[in-house]
């Protein structure tokens, strides 16, 4: 996935890079109080807000959250793929025990593809429709890899059919559009794998993929990071798809981690309201037909002007009237690992007498606001006979 | 998956809707046909939610599409309320129209964005000179509140001036306004986040409670389809599966299809080890030129010879529950994929 169609030009030999001075027990990737904004007409977006976590070696991170809520940033900005004009980038991003957050993008381009790579979304915007399947997967391998011209098919032959691209010799002579959807993106994994990355960021990878298909790829991915020891992370917004795959889960909402734990202690023993609702508001299968669906009032905050206090404070059934004055920290819970952003925790006393305070007084749904002018709490308003009796308290 | 026959059909008396060996074709060029929709048969009781589900190229949408006429099915019948829709043309088909509506996938893209959001919605009334221009005002804002909308604050704005969510509530308004008999629903869901779609599934359900309303839901995510519908129809390549209420369908699916589908769901569930669910290979063959026989036989892993050469014709196997195939599922019955079945096929 080198960024340019500079073929001739090579890479600066260095061996360093693949032999590095870091043990190897020290985590592969530390992101530390990051923070995007973009520059906009109407302010400042502040996208990604102070996120921090670190990856070992081989582990998957799964990156979960709704639109908007800055998932994508986050990868886009530790992989330094972001615009250098109106973007203001904060904190501190360490690979490998380096700083890459400033790094420059000749520096980069060493990395792309050798050090991390990326599968995106969708994988006929991503693959270049005019030239054949080959001279992409090629490309990555003669730019960063002292190679021959015949050494670099043989490999990409080797590439393909490891990906479980039937036919592979003939796939390499044919165009993007002469695939289906799931053999693009296998194309996609098999050219961010090629120089053998130590991370591999997939962002939605399966998002426009068929339900059927989209298994067979995030059976490839964890194959493929499993056989060659990759650190993933993986950006989704269906926590049905990280469930079962990764080892811990970051729950994303309006640019901050609100919840982040081990897998299964995140679903067993979840501590955020936005996580409870998240996983209450997904039908399930196991549910007869016509379950009512709980679901979350209001939308998401407007990132140029977030809500003071807690960000999900004007759609939480929890609420009370700390968190719309004080912004809760990361704090830590019992297990290990695990920690949230909520002043009255799911599964904790304080959190049952707040739901029951709210209870009483009426407002289920919390206060039905909306801080964006032109939204007018519309959508916070349910249907006539909805469950969430909506109330007129603004913020 | 073949799925050709009528058994499924319940007495026309009954049902709102009743689509017959419906057909629909597109040239491609080069003399070569896309077998879209190849001898479909689906019936809708009133007040029912018929859901339509299957992997895209199935011809769900196709199938929902041709029932308003748009494009003209290639052959079969449509009967809506005892009227044969295909024999219909022009202001005939026109003065139909006002009891058949559709909600569309992307809620921004179907409204027009220079328009006024009463006007969205009241110019159904307008068009059928339904009321005059007061008691269509009284409508049209019982209808936004209905919806979950602010008629005195959203009415005047634009659609720009709203999210995915509210959008589609705008375009819910527009649909039921001229009070119609059947609502298609193509994939209202699918391009909102989890928390609106709860929303909105909701709504739909509040609707058609409301209004007494017939659906006709199409959405390739099985967890949806279930929750709002009350019978299910699974597509396969333009054929039907398997069709039965949706408690049964997914408790005991009988089609190695519908089970296949039902495993590749990703589980919010971390005790489920998608490792140990067996995936089924391969991809949606081309529509042009489909696999004789039944059209799943080559992902099939119960596929054998007679799949190839006879198209199984739907029967009963169960009170109320049809299916297509030859070689269904007992209930209980794993499907088990063969081991090479993982990552081969071509698209």
């Amino acid at each position: 996935m080198s960024p340019s169609l500079r073929r001739h030009q090579k890479r600066p030999v260095d061996a360093g890079d693949r032999f590095p001075s870091q043990p190897l027990d020290a985590p592969l990737l530390e992101v530390e109080n990051v923070k995007t904004s973009f520059r906009t007409e109407r302010g400042l977006v502040r996208a990604v807000d102070g996120v921090s976590f670190s990856l070992e070696r081989g582990k998957t991170l799964g990156v979960v959250g709704e639109s908007g809520s800055g998932k994508t940033v986050l990868s886009r900005s530790i992989m330094g793929l972001l615009p250098k004009k109106n973007v203001v980038r904060e904190g501190r991003i360490c690979f490998e025990g380096k700083e890459i957050g400033d790094a420059s993008s000749a520096t980069m381009r060493q990395l792309w593809g050798t050090q991390m790579a990326m599968v995106f979304q969708d994988p006929m915007t991503s693959l270049n429709p005019v030239l054949k399947i080959g001279r992409q997967i090629n490309e990555s391998l003669l730019y960063h890899l002292d190679i021959s011209r015949n050494y670099a098919n043989e490999l990409s032959l080797a590439l393909l059919s490891s990906v479980g691209i039937p036919e592979p010799e003939r796939r390499l002579k044919e165009y993007p559009h002469q695939l289906s959807g799931g053999m693009r993106q296998r194309v996609m994994i098999a050219i961010a794998i090629a120089c053998g990355p130590k991370l591999l960021f997939a962002d939605e990878p399966t998002t426009a993929l068929d339900v059927t298909v989209q298994a067979q790829i995030l059976d490839l991915l964890q194959d493929q990071q499993r056989e060659r020891y990759m650190a993933m992370i993986l950006v989704t917004h269906d926590l049905g798809v990280v469930a079962g795959r990764a080892d811990d889960i970051a729950v994303m909402y309006a640019g901050r981690i609100v919840e982040k734990a081990p897998t299964s202690v995140l679903f067993h023993e979840m501590r955020h309201p936005y996580t409870e609702a998240l996983v209450r508001s997904i039908p399930k299968l196991a549910n007869p037909s016509h379950t009512r669906l709980d679901m979350i009032v209001g939308r998401p905050p407007d990132l140029v002007n977030p809500p003071t206090g807690c960000k999900f404070s004007p759609r939480c059934p929890y609420v009370q009237e700390r968190c719309r004055t004080e912004e809760p920290p990361l704090l830590d819970a019992d297990a290990p690992g695990h920690s949230f952003r909520c002043w009255y925790p799911v599964g904790t006393p304080e959190g049952r007498a707040a739901l029951e305070r709210n209870r009483a007084e009426g407002h289920l749904a919390a206060a039905v606001t909306t801080v964006a002018s032109d939204t007018n709490g519309a959508s916070g308003n349910a249907p006539a006979a909805g469950d969430a009796a909506p109330t007129t308290e603004g913020v | 998956m073949a799925g050709s026959g009528t058994a499924h059909l319940r007495p026309a008396e009954d049902t709102l809707l009743s689509v017959e060996h419906l057909v629909v074709e597109f040239p491609a060029g080069h003399g070569q046909r896309v077998h879209a929709v190849s001898d479909v048969s689906i019936d809708i009781k009133e007040g029912e939610t018929l859901g339509l589900v299957g992997e895209s190229g199935c011809g769900k949408s196709t199938t929902g599409r041709a029932v308003v006429q748009l494009p003209r099915p290639t052959s079969g019948r449509i009967r809506f309320n005892g009227t044969e829709l295909t024999e219909l043309k022009g202001e005939a088909l026109r003065r139909m129209r006002p009891q058949l509506q559709m909600i569309f996938q992307d809620p921004i893209s179907s409204l027009n964005p220079r328009r006024r959001v009463k006007e969205i919605v009241g110019e159904g009334l307008e068009i059928w000179k339904i009321g005059d221009d007061d008691s269509r005002r009284k409508k049209v804002d019982e209808v936004l509140e209905a919806v979950g909308l602010d008629p005195e604050a959203s009415g005047g704005r634009r659609p720009h001036e709203f999210s995915g969510g509210q959008c589609q509530r705008i375009s819910i308004a527009r649909a039921v306004v001229t009070e119609p008999k059947l609502i298609i629903c193509d994939e209202p869901v699918s391009a909102l986040d989890v928390s609106v779609q709860a929303q909105i599934l909701n709504l739909l359900e509040d609707m058609k409670a409301r209004y007494g309303l017939t659906m006709i839901f199409i959405a390739h995510d099985l967890a949806v389809v279930k929750n709002i519908s009350d019978r299910v129809a699974v597509m396969y390549l333009g054929k039907l599966c398997e069709i039965a209420d949706p408690d049964t369908l997914y408790a005991h699916p009988a089609h190695p299809y519908t089970a296949a589908l039902l495993l590749a769901i990703p589980v919010p569930d971390p005790d489920v080890r998608p490792e140990e669910r067996p995936v089924v290979g391969g991809e949606i063959p081309s529509p042009l030129d489909p696999p004789s026989g039944c059209r799943f036989r080559t992902r099939c892993p119960r596929a054998q010879e007679v799949c190839a050469q006879e198209e199984p014709q739907i029967r009963e196997i169960r009170p109320q529950h049809y299916i297509a195939c030859h070689f269904p599922l007992d209930p209980g019955e794993q499907l088990t994929p063969e081991p090479s079945s993982n990552g081969s096929g071509g698209g």
